[in-house]
């Protein structure tokens, strides 16, 4: 006996007849087979793309009520923040998510670095990313100087001074770049325009190639072992599981812990003690006056802290333009032949953990004023970070690899952990009977024994 | 009789020509659209020259005024400043303004028309900051070495109250002097240069 098809299904027909939905769902989430052992690092790829629709979505009502005018747009903002309902919010919202999307994509990359996934075949995934990270640092830059605050203004006014220290068209370049002899309401202006239409559609591009890219060759993993070369009899890697509905799921609980931090810094502290929002940025823009100390946003200040390294005008900015350069090239530096840092020789990890020092101690340094000492320490780790990367090629080559596994490995679960955490408080603590009464009370011998454990391990797996 | 083959050398003369006439046209289309980043008529106009009457400055007043939306300082300097100044050569990095940005009447040590008066571009040459205005010696922050000048905030540049350039710091060049001619004795005006009288 036939049923009758309904009219909703009738309907659903009538489109996929016409449209390859169920296809392009399939290709890239229900029949899109992920390696099984994905870890927390694996959530920032999803995150970063929530961050960016929340972008998206408070960009638009922004633009709803700001003015890009050098007349109007500082007092637009303020109009935002007190007049217009829940315009705080969504105010907070698009500046809290312009750090947020950094920390993301900074986790992400750094995601990359721990497991190899720029490696062959995966190179044009990492270009891909590098050229989002680059479009991303292009819209944040021309998003600050929106507000018109005196941070906006002269940040803009250094960052576009970086232009004219080319040789021969520099100063045109900057001209061309400002509109006008300094940054004015045509800077801003054209800057409107490229933070609200033209950088976000070739961040939507490149997020499109970014994922094709990755689909087409398949996603790594912590273990760096390619899941394609072993399949069950219908085709299907064995070490592989749908992307829906498990990591869809997943992902869902990544996007929850994320939301809990997120509106945390929305409600409690959106201003960041001057990270996130800068406190001279609530002072409209005086084309007159510089304010003392100058920093740019957070994310920003790595790559600045090696800008100001260096004491020559042109090799600075040459320095700073090849720290971000660099990056792109890393596929071809590394010529280490295993993926993951699991497998990968004790170099490399130090050559990471040192690269990971130099990094965040070159941002913290970039929010400081200069110092004799603070332009010493920022040299040491320009060096150091430099080093990261331009020596590479020599000692990935001296590695002492470790034997890659044929299929990926599971960790050990919370709960098949758990006897293991049983036995580790009853070493750090001990009971004590005073006649009826036992006490449990901390164990200093224990403690101590498992703290030499520890460092010895984390010793070994530097190694 | 037709002939069935197909005649590829001319496929590939059509898109070969096909390509360089769309080149072309991009190629022109593309002056309108960069040319209109360049600043706009009106901009370029909002560059004319700005009159400052220079009566009422004080010995070591310093005033701010806008020329083409950038900070120009006009700064009566006192004789003991000018006597300083002499004494500085030794630690600047371009003392007789070779390298420097100034009209031809203001290549000098003071780096004006007038002694007396300097006029400037109160903007670093780094990365255009604007300096601040330090006239007193061997303030607390900056240490024995400061004879009064100009701190950039931003990156750390000191120069002189010529606007001339210390050694060692990240500026490249001297201070901007713009182009100005007296009208009057109390009255400048800023955008257009002083003609050099011919003796």
């Amino acid at each position: 006996m036939n049923l009758k098809p309904t009219r909703l299904r009738m309907c659903g027909n009538w489109v996929l007849d016409r449209f390859p939905l169920a296809q392009v769902w399939n290709e890239h989430m229900a029949h899109y087979y992920a390696p099984k052992n994905f870890n927390f690092w694996y959530f920032f790829g999803s995150l970063a793309l929530l961050v960016l629709v929340n972008q998206f979505v408070t960009g638009i009502l922004l633009t709803m009520n700001y003015k890009p005018d050098a007349k109007l747009a500082f007092d637009s903002v303020e109009y935002i923040m007190r007049d217009v309902n829940w315009g705080w919010l969504v105010r907070y919202m698009h500046s809290t998510g312009a750090s947020a999307f950094f920390i993301v994509v900074y986790l992400h990359m750094f995601r990359g670095l721990l497991y190899g996934s720029f490696k062959q075949p995966r190179e044009l995934i990492w270009i891909f990313g590098m050229l989002l990270f680059v479009a991303l640092m292009a819209e944040a830059f021309m998003g600050y100087l929106l507000p018109w605050g005196q941070m906006s203004y002269w940040g803009a006014q250094v960052i576009i001074s970086l232009f004219s220290a080319i040789p021969v068209v520099g100063d045109d370049l900057a001209l061309w770049i400002r509109g006008d002899y300094v940054i004015s309401d045509a800077t801003l202006n054209r800057f409107f325009a490229f933070h609200v239409i033209a950088v976000p559609l070739v961040l939507v591009l490149l997020v499109f190639m970014h994922i094709v890219a990755l689909h087409e060759v398949g996603s790594n993993n912590p273990d760096g072992v390619d899941i394609k070369k072993s399949k069950d009899p219908w085709g299907h890697p064995t070490d592989g599981i749908p992307f829906h509905p498990y990591y869809t799921v997943k992902d869902v609980v990544g996007v929850a812990v994320f939301l809990i931090f997120f509106a945390t810094v929305i409600f409690y502290m959106p201003e960041m003690g001057g990270y996130f929002l800068e406190h001279a940025n609530f002072i409209p823009a005086d084309p007159m006056k510089t304010p003392e100390h100058i920093a740019p946003v957070w994310y920003f200040t790595p790559f600045y802290s090696i800008l100001r390294a260096i004491p020559d005008k042109f090799a600075g900015v040459i320095g700073m333009g090849g720290s971000i350069v660099v990056l792109f090239l890393l596929p071809w530096l590394d010529r280490g032949k295993v993926k993951s840092i699991r497998y990968r020789g004790g170099i490399y990890k130090k050559a990471l953990l040192l690269f990971v020092i130099s990094f965040v101690a070159l941002g913290y340094l970039g929010t400081q004023p200069v110092t004799p000492l603070a332009t010493t320490m920022a040299r040491i780790f320009t060096a150091i970070y430099f080093g990261f990367f331009l020596l590479m090629p020599i000692y990935t080559r001296w590695e002492k690899l470790k034997p890659v596994p044929n299929h990926i490995t599971m960790q050990p679960t919370l709960e098949e952990r758990i006897p293991e955490l049983k036995a580790l408080f009853e070493e750090v603590t001990e009971v004590k009977s005073e006649g009826e009464i036992s006490k449990r009370s901390f164990n200093p011998t224990g403690a101590k024994n498992v703290l030499i454990r520890t460092a010895k391990n984390l010793k070994e797996s530097l190694d | 009789m037709i002939d069935e083959s197909v005649d590829k050398s001319k496929r590939q003369f059509l898109t070969t020509a096909l390509t360089v006439v769309g080149a072309v046209g991009t190629g022109y289309l593309a002056v309108p659209f960069l040319s209109q980043m360049q600043p706009s008529v009106k901009a370029m106009a909002a560059g004319a020259p700005v009159e400052v009457d220079i009566s009422k400055i004080e010995p070591g007043q310093l005033i701010r005024v806008a020329w083409r939306g950038k900070p120009v300082w006009v700064l009566q300097r006192s004789p003991e400043v000018l006597e300083t100044l002499k004494t500085l050569d030794g630690q600047l990095r371009d003392p007789e303004s070779d390298e420097s940005e100034q009209p031809v009447l203001s290549k000098n040590p003071a780096r004006s028309l007038k002694p007396e008066i300097f006029v400037a571009v109160g903007l670093c040459t780094h990365l255009g900051c604007s300096p601040t205005f330090r006239p007193e010696v061997a303030p607390h922050d900056l240490g024995a070495d400061w004879k009064g000048g100009f701190f950039c905030p931003c990156h750390g540049s000191w120069f002189d109250l010529a606007g001339r350039v210390y050694k060692g710091v990240p500026a490249p060049t001297n201070l901007e002097v713009p182009p100005y001619r007296y009208i009057t004795d109390t009255q400048i005006i800023i955008g257009e240069a002083a003609e050099e009288k011919n003796a």
